[in-house]
């Protein structure tokens, strides 16, 4: 068993923040995305992030240690599009496993280097599980409502592949998020749950949901607690929200689940909502000052960040949280 | 097993609770009613629904669907069970399809199928937390363990059947011995979430002239009753129908034999089923000896129990419901006949009632106090737990006030004491404003839940709202309007309560009225409390909690409260939209080729008018459905007088409305009148019409454009787009008209002097239905006859009512323009006043309120839009083109500006 239950009941947990906007500032051209060994192949590749942990190992490391260095407590393995769906793309859909064992291994190394310096601060590494590119539940055909672009069948397998990975390279917690299509989420939960079964071992699994606008529903449909009861089959380690909206925005969606779960309760918002240029601006003490009001009323037990924030704002976030107690959780 | 006599709820094991999930959460707890499962989706259960799945029309199957959910199904079951019928392609079809319908998908599916490989393609396309209807140990208990393992990992709730190995448990003893085995094996070997395991203990029927058959129903009963105490957390669920099988043809039996199974099933812990609302009977409504016979057999309390009911049913004709005047109430004792009057609405006895109270009561204010609160105390308590409806108890208050008004001289007579109410509400439709449907009513429910109402009427100036409001001394004031500058009405009057320190709460209620604008403009104008009610049946509640003494402080602040958040929510919404200019607007402008397109010369130009037309020829022009919805009851006409939920109350309503239109015409109460142009006309300036005579212009209408910055290629309406510019050197043509029905005042005054409130707000509405027919009615002749470039269109009424017709007919205050002004400009072009006596009032409504105007555009590519909201270039612009100043024209677009 995982001593992040331990770490759970004493404080609020520091989850990193955004990987893509970490990258951008590398401004890695299509070489510096393929390196020696993807020179011929014969798709571009370059926006292809997740590929960077094999091509430029250096650069996801410098970045996982600068959110542990900023005081993050979990940080999210480079996988966010690793599934044959998402790879698909780039015609990489052979390339999962390693993809995927690769960034986990990394973010584990970085991860038992700060542990080791900080004994009474362990460091945790989740496996980031995204939506990938197609929803279960809506047709992507506006003639023909009741047409499927993927089964759940599909998703389910793409998903034990990733998962599987994912715990060969040493995760410690597995990360579900970005979650748009609730349908999409109970086929990764049932492919977690087939592998748990099948090596009889356990895993802690967090579950992030994103509410897209400001009606409070999932891209789906769902309301924040219809969501909430669809996921709750499986024990989770948390619940929670991220993406989409900023802070301020998605306070009222996770008091609208805090009070109805058992479950730990996870934030990570956006930095703000981009603006005209498709840009996050919010600054670490503005985004600080809206997660201050997630703590003072006592509605979190994990926070962090999502697209456009960076180290500085997490060291912000973590300045904060460490001067409030974690949100009481039952059970 | 006789404790089923012994009528003591069961006490219920029970800590945690299912919680299910379609796009909305459905949550049971201790207080939870009985969940209603919906079964037309059912093949089995609806011969409708298998035909058209047969017939792969499933567009019409989702139709099925979604009635059942607007009738009030919680869950709707799904099945497609049968030989002929691919299931699994089905299943994952339809639920599908269901998933792009959120008015059906908000509520959770139950997936029914005796086939695993059905359940498991289902659960397979489903987001949301379904039920699994059913698995059993029928296959032994290894399948059983696999599939619930499965049903876990998809995370879905499961309705297990009494089946096993050996077979399906009939008796009391099997039912309990299968239920505890699979608790058993669910609980602690596939470690299955007990609040989510429902059994199904078997319905069978009884009656059925066999012995064995004789306890199926108590064993059922009992057999809940032990699952309930002793399988913690478990719902039980069952097919209710099955029961009364025996009985096919005899609905009237079958409805007592449905609500008295329920009745003891429900006391029992049954809290889940499958119940065709249509078939059921109040069980308190059920005739005594009726009720006894079917007692006897449900309980099974003698041994020629089926015999006898056998007989009796033999005098029970059918259907209760449909069944001739019933008086055997009359037997009743005094108090139970004064309630059934009361609860039913029916007025021819109780005067004599009443009389028969007085005579017996020390004082005759005892009656009102003592015996018709109590009656009325029956009725409000239906109405809050949803077994009554809305125009049940305005005729509930008719009775009432028949009974008052009787009481009321020997009261003054006797100099006695005021009645005590709970409170005094004033209640008045706002300035410049004349519509009062909804007003009437939200008194009417009110005053007979024992309010005062002290009702101004409408066109009440703000003066005297506030100067009544002090001399009587109320203590809430109610205001209502229909049209846009009653917004402003309200807000000033807010302004006015605060300024002069009022305290009383101020409710907002009426058709453009809205949560949103209650709570930015009305609520920050007043400390105290300020409620949007959105419908009459909400009244009661709102009035209660602000009047509580006890805990209206609470409920004021968590109010305030309330639309605080809502109010700060709504701003950082609304500043997302981005506008044009007026300028780039116009460059926008939706094109017509003018070259190509056809401009038809109307066959009669200049102004007609209309008043020798028979109420009679506008009947099929009626869209009903706004009727029903001004009375709160929801549904499209015609489903809706067959709807599950609402359609008996439908029907009766719709009788009514029948029989006094026949009345209306055959004694001509309701008049009516109108007046029309056809007139040349063209586009001038971008967004102005010049309306000619021969050449000459005799009138401009100013329209309004579109502001709202749309994708490239979309345009920017106005309706000046649909007229020919004057520079294509061609004559257009447009036309204006009003329509009105006169004499709805005189006739709901007459009803109202008789004390006869339900009838004085059905005239109304009546009014109003006539008036809209009228212009659609007027809209038809001018197409085929006065206009004629429709001349040979064939249009049924339901496509009238979807506007499939050619060419359109905007009106002024309505969404492409709506701009109240214009009107002035159709009642001088018209002479509408002085031709047909139609008056407008400082607010720009029209008078009588039953009336309609508006345009006539023709062009096939005229069609109707939204406005929007437009920014100040263009306000600025409108005031120079119209000669206002920029405060009028800001005063009447105020609800339109993107800065609000």
């Amino acid at each position: 068993m995982s001593n992040i239950y331990k770490a759970l009941q004493e404080r609020i947990l520091v989850l990193d923040g955004a990987m893509g906007t970490m990258l951008q500032a590398y401004k890695f051209t299509e070489e510096d995305f393929r390196g020696a060994r993807f020179k011929d192949y014969p798709t571009p590749l370059q926006g292809n992030n997740d590929l960077l942990s094999i091509t430029q190992p250096a650069a996801i490391k410098t970045i996982h240690g600068k959110y542990f260095e900023a005081g993050a407590d979990i940080v999210e393995t480079n996988t966010f599009s690793g599934t044959t769906i998402a790879m698909a793309d780039y015609q990489m859909e052979d390339l999962v496993y390693e993809l995927n064992y690769q960034s986990a291994k990394l973010a584990k190394e970085v991860a038992d280097e700060y542990t080791a310096k900080e004994p009474h601060k362990p460091r945790f590494v989740a496996g980031s599980v995204g939506p990938t590119n197609r929803t279960a539940s809506m047709s992507p055909d506006v003639n023909d409502p009741g047409y499927r672009a993927v089964t759940f069948d599909e998703l389910r397998i793409a998903y034990k592949q990733q998962v599987e990975a994912l715990v060969d390279g040493g995760v410690d917690v597995f990360l579900v998020e970005t979650v748009f299509d609730t349908l999409n989420a109970k086929a990764a939960l049932f492919a977690i749950e087939e592998v748990k079964e099948e090596r009889n071992m356990d895993i802690p699994v967090m579950l992030s949901g994103t509410i897209t606008d400001a009606s409070g529903r999932t891209l789906s449909g769902q309301t924040a607690e219809a969501f909430l009861i669809s996921v709750s089959h499986i024990p989770l380690l948390s619940v929670g929200f991220n993406c989409a909206l900023g802070a301020n925005l998605l306070q009222p969606h996770l008091e609208a689940i805090a009070n109805k779960t058992d479950f730990a309760i996870s934030a990570h918002p956006n930095a703000g909502l981009p603006n005209a240029f498709g840009e996050y601006d919010e600054t670490p003490e503005e985004m600080g000052e809206q997660i201050e009001e997630y703590l003072k009323k006592n509605l979190i037990n994990i926070i962090g960040g999502c697209c456009g924030t960076s180290p500085e704002h997490i060291r912000v976030i973590a300045n904060i949280a460490a001067k409030y107690k974690p949100r009481v959780v039952a059970g | 097993m006789s404790k089923t006599n012994n009528q003591e709820p069961t006490t219920i094991n029970q800590t945690k609770f299912m919680k299910l999930s379609g796009l909305e959460p459905l949550i049971l707890n201790e207080n939870s009613n009985f969940i209603n499962v919906g079964e037309r989706t059912n093949v089995a259960g609806s011969r409708k629904f298998l035909r058209l799945i047969k017939e792969e029309k499933f567009d019409e199957a989702l139709a099925i669907a979604r009635h059942q959910v607007d009738g009030g199904a919680q869950i709707i079951d799904i099945n497609f069970d049968d030989g002929l019928i691919d299931g699994k392609q089905a299943m994952v079809r339809f639920l599908n399809l269901i998933a792009a319908e959120p008015d059906i998908c908000r509520v959770p599916i139950m997936i029914d199928s005796s086939k695993w490989e059905i359940i498991e393609a289902g659960l397979q396309v489903v987001q949301g937390k379904c039920v699994v209807n059913s698995i059993s140990l029928k296959e032994g208990e290894e399948k059983f363990i696999w599939e619930a393992k499965q049903i876990k990992r998809y995370g879905a709730a499961v309705i297990v059947m009494a089946f096993d190995e050996v077979g399906q448990a009939d008796n009391y003893e099997r039912r309990i011995e299968i239920a505890k085995r699979s608790y058993d094996v669910l609980v602690n070997k596939v470690g299955f979430p007990s609040e989510d395991i429902i059994f199904d203990l078997n319905i069978f029927p009884v009656a059925t002239g066999m012995d064995e058959h004789r306890k199926n129903a108590v064993d059922f009963i009992e057999a809940t009753r032990w699952v309930r105490q002793n399988l913690e957390n478990v719902s039980v669920s069952g097919g209710v129908s099955n029961v009364s099988f025996s009985f096919r043809g005899n609905d009237g039996v079958r409805e007592a034999m449905h609500s008295v199974f329920l009745y003891h099933a429900i006391q029992a812990g049954m809290n889940i089923g499958i119940v065709n609302p249509a078939l059921l009977e109040v069980y308190d409504d059920i005739p005594k000896d009726l009720l006894e016979h079917v007692e006897d057999v449900i309980l099974d309390r003698r041994e020629d129990a089926t015999e006898r009911l056998l007989d009796f049913a033999e005098t029970v004709k059918g259907s209760k419901k449909e069944a001739g005047v019933d008086l055997s109430w009359r037997e009743n004792t005094l108090q139970e006949r004064i309630t059934h009057a009361l609860v039913k609405g029916i007025d021819a006895f109780i005067i004599d009632d009443v009389e028969e109270a007085r005579v017996l009561a020390a004082a005759p204010i005892e009656v009102i106090e003592g015996n018709l609160m109590a009656g009325m105390n029956v009725v409000g308590d239906l109405f809050g737990a949803g077994k009554m409806f809305l125009p049940q108890v305005v005729k509930s208050a008719r009775v009432m006030k028949k009974a008052v008004g009787y009481l009321n001289p020997f009261i003054e007579a006797e100099k006695g004491d005021e009645q005590r109410t709970l409170g005094k509400i004033l209640m008045a439709t706002v300035k410049g404003d004349v519509h009062d449907i909804g007003k009437n009513i939200v008194s009417v429910v009110l005053g007979c839940n024992n309010y005062e109402i002290v009702d101004l009427g409408v066109m009440v100036p703000p003066e005297k709202i506030i100067e009544t409001a002090k001399k009587e001394n109320v203590d809430v004031i109610g205001l209502s309007g229909l049209i846009t500058p009653s917004l402003d009405e309200m807000v000033y009057l807010a302004k006015e309560m605060e300024r002069q320190n009022f305290t009383v709460p101020l409710l907002i209620g009426g058709a453009t009225t809205s949560k949103a604008h209650t709570a930015v403009k009305i609520d920050t104008q007043y400390k105290n409390a300020v409620v949007h009610v959105n419908d009459a049946s909400r009244a009661v509640t709102v009035v209660g909690d602000l009047l509580n003494k006890k805990s209206s402080n609470e409920y004021v602040a968590k109010l305030k409260k309330d639309y605080d958040e809502f109010r700060t929510k709504f701003l950082k919404r609304g500043k997302e939209k981005a506008y044009i200019s007026i300028a780039e607007a116009r460059k926008r402008k939706y094109k017509i080729d003018w070259e190509a397109s056809e401009i038809v010369k109307p066959k009669e130009l200049g102004i007609q008018t209309l008043e020798q037309l028979s109420l009679k020829e506008l009947v099929p022009f009626i869209d009903w459905s706004p009727f029903f919805r001004s009375w709160d009851l929801h549904g499209k006409f015609p489903d809706i007088l067959t709807d599950a939920v609402v359609g008996e109350q439908a029907t009766i309503m719709y009788k009514e409305a029948q029989v006094m239109i026949e009345e209306i015409i055959a004694n001509q109460s309701l008049k009516p009148k109108a007046i029309f142009g056809l007139f040349e006309a063209n586009s001038i300036n971008e967004d102005d019409i010049s309306v000619q005579k021969k050449g000459e212009e005799i009138a401009i209408f100013r329209t309004l454009r579109q502001q709202l910055s749309k994708r490239e290629g979309i345009p920017n309406h106005a309706l000046a787009d649909f007229i020919a510019p004057k520079e294509t050197g061609k004559t257009d043509y447009m036309g204006a008209f009003c329509v009105a029905i006169f004499g709805a005042q005189e006739l709901a005054d007459n009803y109202k002097a008789k004390e006869d409130d339900y009838n004085a707000i059905m005239a109304q509405a009546i009014a109003d239905r006539f008036a809209e027919a009228f212009a659609e009615y007027l809209h038809k002749q001018i197409r085929t006859k006065h206009w004629g470039y429709a001349a040979d269109e064939i249009l049924t009424n339901d496509d009238l009512i979807k506007e499939s017709y050619k060419g359109i007919r905007p009106a002024p205050g309505y969404p492409a323009c709506p701009d109240h002004l214009e009107k002035e400009t159709i009642w001088s072009l018209l002479e509408v006043e002085k031709q047909i006596g139609v008056t407008l009032t400082e607010s720009l409504a029209m008078w009588p309120a039953a009336a309609v105007s508006g345009y006539y555009f023709a062009n096939k590519e005229a069609k109707y839009f939204g406005l929007g909201k437009i920014t100040d270039d263009q306000v600025s612009d409108f005031a120079t083109r119209k000669g206002i100043t920029k405060e009028k024209a800001r005063k009447w677009l105020h609800p339109t500006l993107a800065e609000n």
